[in-house]
């Protein structure tokens, strides 16, 4: 047994170096590091308080240029947020709505129901107001990229004065973490900016840590349910594996 | 099939039935009494594994394919809600993207069971041949799958293979305008890719159901790659292997729910989580892990042929490219004339178990060579040079390699039947001084 196991380990580094490099492959910039997520994990959990940080921090700053069309009010829920609440924060925002009977478009206060607006009617719209550069829908954002919420994390916070011999035009700022090292967004991010009522530290360290958090639960909201029915669908397996083979062992018992 | 013998059954209705249409009779031959070699592996697992897998994907397709709308505007939009919106949307959609992933897995490791026991061997060529025919639909389908979540790759990747048609002299500008339907990957692109894929694991399933007729009249083979000699070398299907194949493929699944539970987007790509946008090339172009070494291939082939001194250039790189990644495959198809050696199993051919398993390390090393940049280095030398002599090592093994061993290679005594192979074994595990 073990000595047909041997080509088969043979193979196994290959397949790492497959792996691992791959990830990198996305250009020049640099790694993000790690960061401790509340969420890592088989029975990581989204970090309410953070979630809601986040959403404040989102709000804010962030939703000024880039949109999150994929996410409704509704799903607040998620965060801890109760039906009254997300009421209120739904109707602080209009809405376009109709044709109404006359035929004619209205704008109306927003219902749980609907979907963050966006901050631009269209994509042209939102370059011509960020000098060309196009800020993307963040719904996706943790997904869309490699390295996910620390990837996030590590371009909110690492802005740099730029090398002597890179020259940045009007709107350009020197991030290592963006692919090729400039980034038509200023530094977001400030210390103190953005009033939090809980205890939490009012620095751009955390303000990007509660946003990044909140941008994988808006990328994966259905993260918590998956990792929950995954023990259970892997406890189902193990035991019914576990009785196959004790089954498979009785019956080719007088075989062997 | 359904002539011949019939089985008697004690319950009425089966024998109503079966007397008009012998249905149970057939599965009662086929997977009930079916003789099968008592000395499998658990590598003769992953046939009964690939045909979970396919109704897996058809199954999860179907259930997709009643949220999804194919349409360049939407079509992104359409998975995300399915992902969001959806009850069980998410759960759908990720045993679908990794069960594709899963499904290549368990074809690929019984393709090498294949290689390495020499099942493609008389009698076997034509199992083996609706083997690659299923292979290359797999690909078909899983690379038109890839293309209708609407993302960056899909747009991208579905640009850069389907404008490789365009290599083939005369018929090659129809071909990608077929395809397209236009004159780029658009609308038209999608809806027809949409229709085929889901057409196409349809018609796997129908050269499934030819390549297992086929194994149930040649029988399978076994790790010994002798023939079987009569009953004392065989187990009924029914309960041995029913058991055991239930076990493996529940082994597999645990694999595969860690991977859709805990990795779901491990094996895909982030860009891949961006609307597709016809004005933003994406840095990388990079097709699914499973297609990575005939990509490899396919860039390895970076010069044009031409007639010896002059500028006539017969094969163009891209051409030359694209016949090399088809005749890869294609090589497949004449496997069992290219390796005539007698002996089937690797166990017995000491000289070609070790060119094939050098096979096997270069194959995931084209796997890796097909993920990089192509100016990409290692160890400081360049990825494209490692890559053309790895393509090269592939194209060596099946057209020379194979057919000298056929020739020259001795290899070593085979047993006389399984059944005393079997026994020998088992002397072996219970005497301990036998061992020494
Ligand atoms: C003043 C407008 C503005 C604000 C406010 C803003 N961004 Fe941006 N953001 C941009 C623009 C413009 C880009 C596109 C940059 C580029 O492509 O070079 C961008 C790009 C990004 C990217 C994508 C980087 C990549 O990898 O391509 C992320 C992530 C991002 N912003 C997150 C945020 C977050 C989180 C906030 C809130 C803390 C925020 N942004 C606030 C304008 C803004
Ligand atoms: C041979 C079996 C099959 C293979 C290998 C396969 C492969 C794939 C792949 C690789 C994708 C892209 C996954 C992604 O990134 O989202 C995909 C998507 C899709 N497939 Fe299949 N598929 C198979 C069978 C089917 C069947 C039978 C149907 C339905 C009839 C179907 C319907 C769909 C739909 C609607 C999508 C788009 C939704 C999505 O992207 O999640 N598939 N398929």
């Amino acid at each position: 047994m073990i000595k047909r196991l041997i080509p088969v380990l043979a193979v196994l580094p290959l397949l790492l170096i497959m792996v691992v490099p791959q990830a990198e492959a996305a250009g020049d910039q640099k790694t993000a590091p790690h960061q401790h997520w509340h969420f890592s994990g088989p029975f990581g959990t989204y970090d309410r308080d953070a979630l809601q940080r986040g959403y404040l921090v989102y709000r804010q700053v962030c939703s000024a240029c880039h949109s999150m069309k994929r996410v409704a009010f509704r799903n607040l829920s998620d965060m801890g947020y109760n039906e009254a609440q997300i009421k209120a924060i739904a109707s602080e925002y209009n809405v376009a709505d109709g044709p109404d009977e006359e035929g004619e478009m209205f704008d109306r206060p927003a219902r749980p129901s609907d979907y963050f607006p966006s901050p631009f009617p269209n994509k042209n719209a939102a370059k011509a107001a960020n000098g060309g550069a196009y800020p993307p829908d963040l719904s996706l954002i943790t997904k869309a990229r490699h390295h996910g919420a620390d990837y996030i994390y590590a371009l909110l916070t690492g802005y740099e004065e730029p090398p002597e011999d890179k020259k940045l035009l009007a709107g350009q700022y020197y991030n290592p973490y963006m692919a090729g090292h400039v980034i038509a967004m200023a530094p977001p991010l400030s210390d103190g900016m953005v009033a939090y009522s809980d205890e939490s530290p009012m620095t751009t360290e955390q303000y990007a840590k509660d946003v990044s958090e909140f941008l994988a639960w808006a990328a994966e909201p259905e993260m918590e349910r998956r990792k929950q029915l995954g023990i259970q669908v892997l406890l189902f397996l193990a035991a019914f594996a576990a009785i196959m083979y004790g089954i498979k062992k009785k019956i080719w018992s007088d075989v062997h | 099939m359904g002539s011949g013998q019939r089985e008697q059954f004690d319950n009425p209705v089966i024998e109503w039935v079966d007397s008009r249409l012998p249905v149970f009779t057939l599965m009662q031959r086929e997977y009930g009494v079916f003789p099968t070699p008592r000395n499998f592996n658990y590598f003769w697992n992953f046939g009964a594994i690939a045909m979970v897998m396919l109704i897996l994907m058809i199954v999860t397709g179907i259930v997709l394919a009643m949220h999804y709308t194919a349409d360049v505007e939407k079509s992104f939009s359409a998975v995300e809600r399915i992902m969001r919106e959806v009850n069980g949307g998410w759960l759908i959609r990720y045993m679908h993207m990794n069960g594709a992933s899963f499904f290549f897995i368990a074809v690929y490791i019984h393709i090498f069971r294949g290689m390495y026991y020499g099942s493609y061997k008389k009698p076997r060529e034509l199992l083996w041949i609706l083997g690659v025919v299923i292979f290359l639909l797999m690909m078909a389908t899983a690379f038109i799958g890839y293309v209708l979540p609407w993302g960056q790759m899909s747009l991208w990747g579905a640009t850069v293979i389907t404008n490789l048609f365009s290599a083939i002299p005369l018929v090659g500008d129809s071909i990608v305008t077929l395809l397209w339907g236009g004159f780029s990957v658009d609308n038209p692109t999608l809806t027809r890719f949409f229709a085929l894929h889901y057409l196409l694991p349809f018609v796997i399933f129908a050269v499934v159901f030819l390549h297992v007729w086929a194994l149930h009249v040649t029988g399978s083979n076994n790790p010994l790659g002798i023939d079987t000699k009569g009953p004392q070398d065989t187990l009924p299907f029914h309960p041995y292997y029913t058991m055991k194949d239930t076990f493996g493929i529940l082994v597999f699944l645990i694999f595969f729910a860690i991977a859709v539970f805990y990795f779901p987007n491990a094996l895909g790509h982030p860009d891949n989580y961006i609307p597709a946008d016809p004005l933003v090339t994406p840095a990388h172009i990079v097709p699914e892990w499973y297609f990575l070494p005939f990509y490899a291939i396919l860039r390895a082939i970076t010069f044009d042929i031409s007639i010896p001194f002059t500028e006539i250039t017969i094969i163009s790189a891209k051409l030359g490219g694209v016949i090399a990644m088809f005749g890869s495959i294609g090589l497949w198809f004449i496997l069992p004339w290219l390796d005539s050696h007698p002996i089937r199993s690797a166990r017995f051919r000491p000289l070609y178990r070790t060119f094939l398993l050098i096979l096997l390390a270069d194959f995931v090393f084209l796997g890796y060579v097909g993920s990089q940049s192509a100016d990409a280095t290692l160890f400081g030398i360049p990825l494209s040079l490692l890559g053309l002599i790895a393509t090269a090592y592939y194209f060596i093994y099946f057209i020379a390699i194979l057919p000298w061993l056929s020739r020259n290679e001795k290899g070593r005594d085979l047993p006389n039947s399984i059944h005393e192979a079997v026994l020998e074994k088992e002397n072996k595990k219970m005497s301990p001084e036998a061992a020494e």
